[in-house]
């Protein structure tokens, strides 16, 4: 029995009723069925399907015409059910994803024309080819693929190293590239700490024991295993340690391997000594040696991952990374002859230690006349101890009330001559109740008023204290980052950071990143570690995820053999140009 | 070889292409335009077909074509006329011509004249009759012989004398690019451009002294025919691309037809070839009663639009008919054209698409890339009943079978001297 519904002034297009009908069709009772608009085209499709009604004779274009065929009219209800909960609800699903996936490596150029890594997961007999082809790009490649030839391998390295890239790999299981985990990789916080590693697993245990003991990693090479062979002598590995020497966010260098080849050992031990980092170092299964220039040698990977972090803490080389992420502000100091230290300190052995420290570091002539609470007096540097009864008489010791030393400050950003400024914060129970509070807005009201008239300032701090002090040391720490003061892990280091500061704005001190940035143009390596990395994922997609998670670029390239595999047509292709 | 690589010639096929200026210049009868009609001939979609090789539908076609033509008074008479071999059957392909689906074209139909201004290149296509009981699907019974008959004496002669008013005729490449950013792609869906293309007749129909009820019928099937504008697409993209095929050289993909029984492609360095393989059956959505099973194998010279870079080529420029595609969101239809983007050498900056960004069309389908790859092209396509008579029962897509690049890529590396040795 043939049953019509017609829906009057309904539009919907051909595709659309199409897909209807089908859904429709599957209802159970339905013997058949045609939904379409009432044209009198369709009318005759209709008819040619033995659907053909009277009622359909009045429908006009705009009406939606429904004819089912069914034993049970009860259906009807059912198919007008269905038709409208289908078309208040058709927005189809896309299965688009937001990596966008290539077929071919020109396509993936115009996707992401900033691209500055291959990572390569194809079957290793492809490999090779691929990798060259990255490197015909351009690109630094990251190899995951094994079963690539010594002679390929060494050819890739060679060619990569004559360009200025780096091949990672094969047989690269690792890597954390600018945070951005590369292939099998743990998500570890960012940090100052640098890998180059010839053991996947190695980096992984190493990183992670970093990670969570409150450190981070800036980068991590993998190089493969085989890079330490006699064969291919430690191309990348030497290229990883030298571009982390130059990195300004790398301040530790970690060297993780299985002891290699000999003569092998002896080169890669001989550009350790060349860095001008710390390095720790160690070769799975040797015992350490003994610690030399700048190198310490571990015995597990454990060891390895403590030793970096406890460097890590204490480094003199952070100061290096200081002035590169400030270096605006200190080339304005330099111009304006800002070369002068400011220390306004409520400890009085804090002060002291400062005004020794840069005695020392700054070379400066004192008699050590250490009176009235003034530690340091020479040219325009300042170090007082507030502390010193000098100072509280008539009112509280500048633990508790920060007025005279606040006035201080202001005082000191005022002068034309001050490169930094010099603070302590000792916490603890007795001590002011927010110290940083009350210094973070004073700081931030000085630097502006400073800007007014086109100048800065560096301001440092130290917290004394800890987790369990009830001003909380990590929250005092917020507050004066917050305020754009650094705060460093020590008084000491923050009167070193502060002393490299002046050496810098004084121009007796460069740093390495200023050299980089005038060779950098050819060193596509430094490049890729500068940033996020811009990935060409040629294989596994999972790869593609964890990248764009974290915040770097990736198209996929749905890698297949060339011409399906067929060899034949491969090589005419490769002729056919 | 007057290109220093292939890569040099493939751009200057491109550069024939963004160079043409197709104008849509007359409609007169296929006769009076191809000379080799003259007699008891057919044209037919695809490459060279033998009548036992096509199959039901294209057979269908060619009866009603006869009873058109007034070689047969009856169906009987008809097929025993075309079964003893009277009949010469040629490509459209090979008389400057593309017909859509069975693309049977006789001496009396009406095509469409479109000329390349800048070589005075020619093309013809056949007037579409509309859907459902159609010729070019294989129905032939008397409904569809008399309209073929009201097109040749109604419609025909007064497209004729409206297009004949308008000084040079009428600049396809306006509408065109209009309609794209209407969303037509050109090959399913010509709504838009169908719409242009009466709202811009119009007026010189009113003026083209035709009698009332004339007026009125011609009017009336222009507006009741969304797909018109298919078979104007179709003389202008074989016109566009036999001008770039000037160029006798290079790996850029000049035609796609298909006949029911293989799929042919052209080469622009390959001359007038025809590289075949067994064609596949689309896929897609069915009227009701109707199923995959039903289907006739891929047939008609509409992909000639593919191959100028529009049809399943610019899928996203038609969101409205994505659905034919997968699941069919607008996703898919990026990834459709992504992906046809990756065998082509170029974009088309006179077709530019507002859903893709406004990227241009995809222009020149490189054999190498095909191969490469193995991405075939997508032909967006009507689908036709096997059973002669029964006309289209669906619309889907297909792709080009991958043989035929791997045949014309052997031809290629005999052309320069490339072995696999």
């Amino acid at each position: 029995m043939l049953y019509t519904v017609i829906k009057k002034n309904l539009f919907q297009d051909s595709v659309s009723l199409m897909l209807l009908t089908n859904h429709l069709s599957a209802i159970d009772g339905v013997n058949q069925i045609q939904v379409m608009m009432g044209t009198p085209a369709n009318k005759d499709i209709f008819k040619g399907s033995g659907l053909y009604t009277d009622e359909l004779e009045d429908a006009s274009p705009s009406d939606l015409c429904i004819v089912v065929n069914s034993d049970d009219e009860g259906i009807v209800d059912k198919v007008v059910e269905e038709t409208d909960e289908y078309l208040s609800n058709q927005s189809s699903e896309s299965q688009q994803s937001s990596i966008s996936v290539v077929r071919t490596w020109e396509m993936a150029g115009n996707k992401l024309p900033n691209a500055d890594v291959a990572m390569i997961s194809v079957a290793g007999e492809h490999a090779a080819a691929e990798a060259n082809k990255a490197l015909d790009r351009d690109l630094n490649v990251f190899m995951f693929s094994d079963n690539v030839s010594v002679s390929d391998e060494l050819q890739l390295k060679q060619r990569a190293q004559e360009k200025g890239l780096i091949v990672m790999g094969p047989d690269c299981g690792t890597g954390i590239l600018d945070g951005v985990p590369m292939a099998f990789a743990n998500v570890v916080d960012k940090g100052n700490i640098g890998i180059v590693g010839a053991s996947g697993t190695g980096i992984q245990e190493v990183s992670t024991i970093i990670g969570r003991n409150d450190g981070g990693v800036s980068h991590a090479i993998g190089t493969g295993g085989r890079d330490l062979s006699s064969e291919i002598g430690a191309i990348t590995t030497i290229r990883g340690l030298q571009v982390l020497d130059q990195d300004a966010e790398t301040d530790i260098i970690v060297y993780i391997s299985k002891p290699p080849a000999p003569e092998v050992r002896e080169k890669v031990v001989n550009v350790f000594k060349t860095l001008s980092k710390p390095v720790v170092a160690v070769f799975i299964g040797d015992k350490p040696k003994a610690a030399h220039d700048n190198v310490h040698y571990t015995w597990t990977l454990e060891d390895t991952a403590l030793k970096a972090l406890e460097l890590s803490k204490g480094n003199k080389a952070s100061a290096d990374r200081i002035i590169a992420d400030n270096q605006d502000d200190l080339n304005k100091m330099k111009e304006t002859k800002q070369q002068y230290v400011k220390g306004y300190f409520c400890g009085g052995t804090l002060a002291y230690e400062t005004a020794m420290i840069l005695e020392d570091a700054l070379d400066l002539d004192t008699t050590g006349k250490h009176t009235e609470g003034m530690m340091l007096h020479v040219e325009g540097h300042e170090v007082i101890d507030l502390g010193d009864d000098q100072y509280t008489q008539g009112r509280a010791h500048p633990m508790i009330d920060p007025t005279l030393r606040i006035e201080k400050v202001e005082e000191a950003a005022k002068d034309p001559e001050t490169a930094v400024i010099l603070l302590d914060n000792v916490i603890g129970y007795g001590a002011h109740e927010d110290m940083a509070g009350v210094f973070a807005p004073v700081v931030q009201e000085a630097k502006e008023e400073a800007a007014k008239v086109g100048k800065t300032f560096v301001a440092i701090a130290s917290v004394t204290g800890t987790a369990d002090d009830p001003q909380v040391y990590q929250d005092q720490v917020d507050k004066l980052e917050a305020a754009g003061i650094i705060v460093t892990e020590s008084n000491a280091q923050a009167t070193k950071l502060a002393a490299e500061i002046v050496k810098y704005v004084k121009g007796e001190k460069t740093i390495a990143t200023n050299v980089d940035q005038q060779s950098n143009e050819n060193d596509k390596v430094a490049e890729l570690i500068a940033s996020k990395p811009r990935v060409i994922n040629v294989g596994l997609k999972s790869f593609s995820e964890a990248v764009l998670e974290h915040g770097g670029e990736v198209v996929q390239y749905q890698w297949a053999p060339i011409a399906g595999g067929n060899k034949r047509l491969a090589k005419i292709l490769e002729k056919l140009k | 070889m007057n290109y220093q690589s292939i890569d040099e010639a493939n751009q200057g096929v491109i550069q024939h292409v963004l160079e043409s200026q197709p104008f849509l210049l007359d409609v007169v009868p296929a006769k009076s335009v191809i000379s080799e009609l003259n007699g008891k001939v057919l044209l037919h979609s695809g490459p060279p077909m033998k009548w036992e090789n096509m199959t039901d539908p294209m057979q269908g076609s060619c009866i009603g074509a006869s009873l058109f033509e007034g070689w047969a008074d009856n169906e009987d008479d008809a097929k025993k006329m075309l079964e003893a071999g009277e009949v010469k059957f040629i490509p459209c392909h090979s008389v400057d011509a593309v017909g859509p689906m069975g693309g049977i074209t006789s001496a009396n139909m009406p095509v469409v004249v479109v000329e390349n201004k800048v070589n005075d290149k020619r093309a013809y296509c056949n007037l579409n009759e509309g859907i459902g009981a159609v010729l070019r699907f294989g129905a032939y019974s008397d409904e569809v012989v008399n309209r073929l008959k009201w097109i040749k004496d109604v419609l025909g002669p007064a497209l004729s004398k409206a297009l004949k008013q308008i000084d040079g005729g009428m600049n396809v490449n306006v509408t065109v690019a209009k309609a794209i950013t209407m969303g037509d792609e050109f090959h399913q869906r010509n709504i838009a451009a169908s719409a242009l293309f009466l709202k811009d007749i119009v007026p010189y129909l009113l003026t083209a002294g035709l009698p009332e009820k004339e007026l009125q019928e011609v009017v009336k099937f222009l507006a009741d025919t969304d797909q018109f504008f298919l078979n104007i697409m179709m003389a202008t993209s074989k016109v566009v691309m036999d001008s770039a095929a000037v160029v006798e050289e290079g790996s850029i993909v000049t035609a796609l037809s298909r006949n029911g029984y293989e799929f042919g492609i052209k080469v622009s360095g390959l001359g007038d070839r025809w590289f075949t393989a067994p064609v596949n059956t689309p896929d897609g959505l069915y009227f009701s009663g109707y199923s995959a099973d039903d289907a006739n194998p891929d047939m008609g010279d509409s992909a000639i639009t593919e191959t100028y870079g529009v049809g399943g080529m610019a899928m996203i420029a038609a969101p409205g008919v994505t659905r034919f595609v997968g699941t069919g969101g607008f996703g898919d239809a990026v990834q459709t054209s992504d992906e046809m983007r990756e065998i082509c050498i170029a974009n088309n900056p006179n077709l530019a698409i507002p859903t893709w960004d406004f990227q241009g069309a995809c222009l020149g389908i490189d054999i190498r890339k095909v191969v490469e790859t193995g991405i075939t092209p997508v032909i967006n396509t009507g689908i036709a009943h096997k059973t002669a008579g029964v006309g289209q029962i669906g619309a889907g897509t297909v792709r080009v079978p991958l043989g035929c690049f791997e045949q014309a890529l052997e031809a290629l590396a005999e052309k320069y001297g490339v072995t696999a040795e």
